[in-house]
């Protein structure tokens, strides 16, 4: 059997310093010399990769919110529901990127039959505010106070006219020029400012209330008709409401009233202690099991630490190409991984010693310890892999976890295990081989 | 360890398993279990309050706002963590003033958790589902590829062994060191079965190998398969407990009681291959010989 083993060799070299280049930090201090790694802009005809190689982390390691509504859609038909869950979906997705947020994801769920809208802000420190923004409908209309007669008496009644917010072209964030104060600046589509300059030439010397889900933020009295289509709303708002009515006016109204049931928000520092702590206790123990490793295994020990080395780096570059949410449990899979790619290299050396031990020649006896490792590593790996496929659930089946925590676990599970049998099989195996028939010549 | 006759202390090894069982049912029975926010719902806050003060004081504190609290505990350094079955906006800015009062510093929320209760039967339900669906799924494999439906059988009831023994000692550091189950503490779990099948098929990987080359007495089979695989057993937990050991010594309050899941699984998926699933696997041969 001849084995091209340079050709292997350099094919790991390979893997592994592009492996190393993709997950290293942007940017690393050799000394008084920055080390920067480029970011690839790739253009090939339509084909076009553009990728910073950042870790992506989840609220619980980098702070944010995590907030879940329940959608009161009960009054809509079964085939109104999905256009409903589509529109709140666009309608907080435009609101929390005028909000500012970095990377922010809006899903769509169902539990029990109710619809659910999950919304996770990376990075957000007052959840209040933002709960106020995602939660609010802004349904916007404009009404007239007409005077009629009940039971002989007259009356001043609120009657809807058809201009709401929906006629809005764009609203904006202004300065009262007396006071000084916030106000909000509307300015209508075409059909919306004809329809305003009716509404004020009819109500010339009225209250023309402006109402927003149910509550009347300004009555402003019509001195004029207006025909520049644009109108002005002077609340007593404080700059933040007036910025916040302002983006839930260009995102819209949502379609339907939305309720919290579920706030999980971590702050920023708790999350960056636990990864300090973490990064810590993780670089603490790889060292203790490669220590260990050296002290049972001598120089194979190390074959399989440099093995460990290619899996840590191999790992953390799919993490970032792919890319995957980092996240607590995630790490637990990862570490999962971990020990389970040293457990290929146990279970090897300690069949390699056997076969040593039977008085065979070195390359044989190392040849066959892999051969019959083999079988326990694939069937061992083989079930592992089929609970992580289990609880990642990559097809959505709705009985299993679609979403959250065990989802994370499963994936960095099932990519650790194929890594492992990369690095803990074929770099492991093709460095021993060198080694041993250096030691043979 | 050549050749050690392991199995002629199978009792022994019944006996320990079935006092960790009972152990187990026998705290869960009394204490129950203690959920986190995650499973039956309520709110927490995290609050670094920059001194130390006694717990007491703190629950006192805002209870004479007029405000329920189930309980106050320090986790680690100045970080408090306030449980309640129900808060409104109002009531935790209040909790937040009357803080910044009592310690004289600028009180920081480090950590807000609300969950309604419908939530946790979610969790919890997805989560006996996928037990269900992984553990056919693996005794399918375990049973297909050692041509064998004993085989399969053994290694899910040394898994299901593990879980139950991990969930019931739980139930005792909840007892006894307050520890909550929350949705970290599933993922230990799972971390746990997989881990477990994972220890149990390379030991019966060696009963199918050393079975298919040169035969023999089942059990004297199983015994020689234990000696050849219990010194990678041991060296492939050892690897692992040294990692953990390490995020339950360095890794924050925030992954304490997760590593210490993992460590109690680790330990036990090790220890249930070898002293659980074999022994099991031999019993069954020789019953059906009889």
């Amino acid at each position: 059997m001849h084995i091209n083993l340079s050709r292997r060799l350099l094919l790991i070299g390979i893997v592994f310093f592009a492996a190393l280049f993709v997950s290293m930090p942007a940017e690393v201090k050799l000394g008084a010399a920055v080390l920067k790694r480029p970011n690839v802009d790739i253009q090939i005809g339509n084909f076009s990769l553009q990728r910073k190689f950042d870790l992506k982390m989840g609220l619980d390691l980098i702070g944010g919110s995590h907030l879940v509504f329940e959608v009161d859609d009960s009054s809509f038909s079964e085939s109104e529901k999905t256009k409903v869950m589509d529109g709140l979906k666009s309608v907080i997705e435009k609101r929390v990127n005028l909000f500012g947020v970095s990377e922010p994801n809006v899903q769509t769920s169902v539990f029990e039959g109710k619809d659910r809208i999950i919304v996770e802000l990376p990075g957000v420190k007052d959840t209040k505010e933002a709960i106020a923004l995602v939660g609010k409908t802004a349904q916007l209309i404009f009404v007239e106070v007409k005077s009629e007669e009940i039971e002989g008496k007259q009356v001043e009644v609120l009657s809807v006219t058809d201009l709401t917010g929906a006629d809005l072209k764009s609203a904006d964030v202004g300065f009262d020029q007396v006071s000084g104060k916030p106000i909000v600046l509307l300015d209508f589509r075409p059909e919306g400012g004809k329809k305003f300059a009716e509404l004020t030439k009819r109500n010339i010397g009225k209250a023309l209330p402006i109402i927003l889900d149910g509550e009347v933020v300004s009555a402003p009295v019509v001195q004029a008709e207006i025909v520049g289509g644009s109108a002005q709303i002077t609340g007593d708002f404080t700059l933040e409401e007036a910025k916040n009515l302002v983006i839930q006016l260009n995102a819209g109204a949502l379609p339907a009233s939305i309720s919290l049931v579920s706030e999980r928000s971590i702050g920023a520092s708790l999350g960056q202690e636990a990864v300090k702590a973490g990064v810590k206790a993780g670089a603490v123990g790889v060292m203790l099991v490669f220590v260990f490793m050296i002290i049972f295994y001598g120089k194979m020990g190390l074959v399989a630490d440099l093995g460990l080395i290619v899996f840590g780096a191999v790992t953390l570059a799919l993490y970032k190409l792919i890319p995957v949410v980092l996240t607590l449990p995630g790490i637990a899979g990862f570490l999962l991984s971990v020990g389970m790619a040293v457990d290929s290299n146990i279970l090897t050396f300690e069949r390699f010693r056997e076969e040593k031990e039977k008085g065979v020649n070195l390359i044989w006896a190392l040849e066959t310890s892999f051969e019959r490792a083999w079988d326990a590593i694939k069937d061992a790996n083989i079930a592992t892999l089929v609970t992580a496929f289990i609880l990642a659930n990559p097809f959505d089946w709705p009985i299993l976890h679609t979403s959250g925590p065990v989802r994370g676990f499963a994936i960095t599970l099932a990519l650790g295990i194929g890594v492992s049998l990369f690095s803990g099989i074929f770099v492991s195996r093709n460095l021993l081989r060198l080694l041993i028939r250096r030691e043979n010549k | 360890m050549r050749n050690f006759n392991w199995l002629k202390y199978k009792m022994i090894y019944f006996v320990i398993s079935g006092s960790l069982i009972v152990m187990g049912i026998f705290s869960l029975y009394k204490w129950g279990i203690s959920l986190g926010v995650d499973f039956v719902g309520g709110s927490l806050i995290e609050y670094d309050l920059k001194t130390s003060i006694s717990s007491d004081v703190l629950k006192e504190t805002v209870e004479k706002e007029g405000i329920d609290i189930v309980s106050v505990q320090n986790i680690g350094k100045e970080n408090y963590l306030f449980k309640f079955s129900e808060i409104t906006n109002e009531q935790r800015e209040k909790i937040s003033v009357s803080l910044s009062q009592l310690t004289g510093e600028t009180v920081n929320e480090a950590r807000f958790e609300k969950v309604g209760p419908s939530l946790g039967a979610e969790l919890i339900r997805k989560t006996i589902y996928a037990l269900i669906v992984s553990a056919s799924a693996i005794l399918l494999w375990v049973a297909i590829s050692f041509k064998s439906f004993k085989f399969g059988v053994s290694a899910i009831l040394a898994m299901f062994h593990d879980s139950f023994i991990l969930i019931g000692s739980f139930s005792l550091f909840g007892h006894f060191f307050s520890a909550d189950v929350d949705f970290l503490f599933i993922t230990a779990l799972l971390t746990t079965l997989s881990f477990s099948v994972h220890d149990t098929i390379v030991v019966f990987d060696r009963i199918r190998e050393i079975n298919r080359k040169h035969g023999g007495e089942f059990s004297e089979v199983c015994n020689r398969a234990l000696s050849e695989t219990m010194k990678r057993s041991i060296n492939n937990s050892i690897t692992i407990i040294l990692m953990l050991s390490s995020l339950i010594v360095l890794g924050g309050s925030s992954i304490f009681w997760f590593a210490i899941a993992l460590l109690v699984g680790t330990v036990l998926g090790t220890y249930s291959s070898p002293f659980v699933a074999v022994p099991l696997l031999v019993a069954w041969n020789n019953l059906r010989k009889k």
